[in-house]
């Protein structure tokens, strides 16, 4: 990336809308991801942060406006001026490239870690096993669970589910990671672990999107911050700016109840 | 009379007076007279029950010995098997489909599949294995070609459809109305986070049903599909109607001709037993199978 070339962002939001029936979720999202950056996402309870979220790789579809990852649009094909709704192939293929981590984790229990791990790469991107299995045992030693690669995800405490969880999302080496409140189903003292996978991908330019109540994180590691609220954006900006001198009223009472 | 009274005085100073150290205590379990007075009066009755079985000769077990491994006999557990194996797998392949169906986006697929459960319940079995077999006078001829227009290859449905197809096709439409509701409510009972996860990841559509999906759905399907599976099992006595020499028919042919009926009904029912618990233990066999990673 020399200077002066104008690289395309990694996500571009452009005038998003989504409703759920007749609950306006989702009110005109413009947000810019470039590579390599974190963005911490705030907000209240219900403001649509894991519907954002979900847009990104297209577990949800939207209803107005578009997402664009990497340059390419997320669940369309774009000809002339008409958009063509992509295969459900097509669109599992460009989830490959978008790492997704869950509040619930959501390991597949009837499977080992290992096999956790490895499914989606054999699978989907048609990895040999062995290739795959040896990917999983260096992921799972980056996240600290080396020998726990033959148990199942109920032998594992929350924590260590999470890790596995962020593994398995690496093992597709994702362009983008995105995680939707990772550490909020955890009890406190496991918490501080995932965070620090987390913060250790960040530190290692992996570009991504977290959605958290954790300040002390965001204020870390986020090289933008952005608070939402009844769908929309009410502000964005680096942490010293959002976090320690937020402009918005909104912003300053839910900062003073979070921390 | 008061309804809390306080404990008999004398209780206070006996406790007083135990003071051993607490780890030598001696743990008496609770004594349970009502269950060993109720094992002893089963025990009783099953014992009468086993001395008549063994002395009255009305039972005729040396004529059930004659008969219980009689070549006859083996051939029609053989038959009875096979109608319970195909019927099951056909039932639970087209079970399987239905299930999907009735899961799908498609308002017409939901709506042929939940026809079908709805009819296919509601016809009694005999009722409907007697329309099967005769359906060579509903349908002389069976054409295979474009739909509504010529045919390029047909048959003729009465060499078609012979008893046993007939028996087996029916059971199996039988056995699918069932094992589609019995696969959707496994299906349904899988956490909806799976799937979403497996979506999340790009694991192909037929992939993550095949392989994340319907392993857990195994574990609620299973109990039922057993029950299922031994239901059909005895169910196909009913095809008896129809002259094929399964297990309860062959009995009732060879009651018919010696007339030893008790005898030859025992035959055909400790075979019932032998096999359905043979199938029970499989069960359990599967269902730890699929029940990997599970702490329940
Ligand atoms: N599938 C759905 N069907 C109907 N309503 C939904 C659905 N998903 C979300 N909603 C509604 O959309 C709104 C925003 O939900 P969302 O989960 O995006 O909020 P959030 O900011 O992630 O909140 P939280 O912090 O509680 O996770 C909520 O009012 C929620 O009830
Ligand atoms: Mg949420």
């Amino acid at each position: 990336m020399s200077a002066g070339t104008v690289t395309t962002p990694m996500v571009e939001i452009k005038s998003v809308t989504k409703s759920f029936g007749p609950v306006e979720v989702l009110r005109g999202i413009d947000l810019t991801v470039r590579t390599g950056e974190v963005t911490v996402v705030l907000g209240p309870s219900g403001s649509g942060k894991s519907t954002l979220l979900r847009t990104i790789n297209h577990l949800e579809k939207v209803d107005g406006g578009q997402v664009s990852v990497d340059g390419s649009l997320v669940g369309y094909r774009r000809s002339g001026d008409k958009l063509y709704e992509l295969r459900e192939r097509e669109i599992l293929k460009q989830r490959t490239g978008i790492g997704f981590v869950f509040q619930n984790f959501h390991l597949f229990p009837h499977l080992t870690v290992l096999e956790n791990i490895t499914e989606a790469p054999v699978s989907a991107l048609k990895r040999s096993k062995a290739e795959a299995a040896e990917t999983a045992r260096r992921l799972l030693t980056r996240v600290g669970l080396a020998e726990k690669a033959g148990a199942y995800p109920r032998q594992l405490s929350g924590g260590q589910q999470q890790r596995v969880a962020i593994a398995r999302a690496l093992a597709l080496e994702p362009k983008l990671l995105l995680f939707d409140e990772p550490t909020s189903a955890l009890d406190p003292e496991l918490v501080g672990e995932v965070l620090d996978v987390i913060k250790d991908l960040a530190h290692q330019g992996t570009t991504m999107i977290v959605v958290t109540h954790e300040i002390g994180f965001a204020r870390e590691v986020a090289d933008t911050v952005v608070f939402m609220d009844e769908g929309r954006i009410v502000e964005q900006g680096p942490p010293s700016q959002v976090l320690d001198a937020p402009r918005h009223e909104r912003t300053k009472s839910f900062l003073s109840k979070v921390i | 009379m008061p309804l809390t009274s306080d404990p008999p005085l004398s209780k206070a100073p006996e406790r007083a007076r135990t003071d051993a150290p607490e780890a030598a205590l001696e743990i008496v379990p609770v004594r349970h007279p009502g269950r060993w007075i109720a094992s002893a009066l089963t025990a009783v009755l099953l014992a009468q029950f086993a001395h008549g079985l063994v002395t009255n000769p009305g039972w005729e077990w040396p004529v059930f010995a004659q008969y219980f491994t009689a070549e006859t006999i083996l051939r029609a557990v053989g038959t009875t098997l096979q109608l319970t194996v195909y019927g099951t797998a056909l039932g639970f392949l087209l079970g399987l489909v239905l299930a999907f169906m009735r899961l799908s986006d498609s308002p017409f697929l939901r709506a042929v599949a939940v026809g079908y459960i709805w009819i296919f319940r509601a016809v009694p079995l005999i009722v409907q294995l007697l329309f099967w077999f005769n359906l060579a006078y509903l349908y002389k001829r069976l054409d295979i070609g474009i739909p509504f227009g010529p045919g390029f290859v047909s048959f003729d449905t009465a060499g078609l459809v012979g008893a046993m197809s007939a028996a087996v096709l029916g059971l199996a439409l039988h056995q699918a109305a069932y094992a589609a509701e019995i696969v959707r409510g496994g299906v349904l009972a899988v956490d909806s986070g799976q799937t979403q996860a497996a979506a999340a990841l790009g694991i192909p559509r037929l992939r993550q049903l095949r392989r994340i999906v319907l392993p857990q759905a195994m574990r609620s399907i299973l109990p039922n599909a057993a029950n299922e599976v031994i239901s059909l099992f005895k169910g196909t006595s009913i095809v008896s109607v129809m002259a094929i020499g399964e297990l309860f028919y062959q009995a009732q042919v060879i009651y018919g001709r010696n007339g030893r009926v008790v005898p030859l009904l025992m035959v055909a029912t400790v075979w019932y037993v032998l096999l359905t618990g043979a199938l029970s233990v499989l069960q359990h066999y599967i269902e730890r199978h699929f029940a990997k990673g599970a702490t329940r």
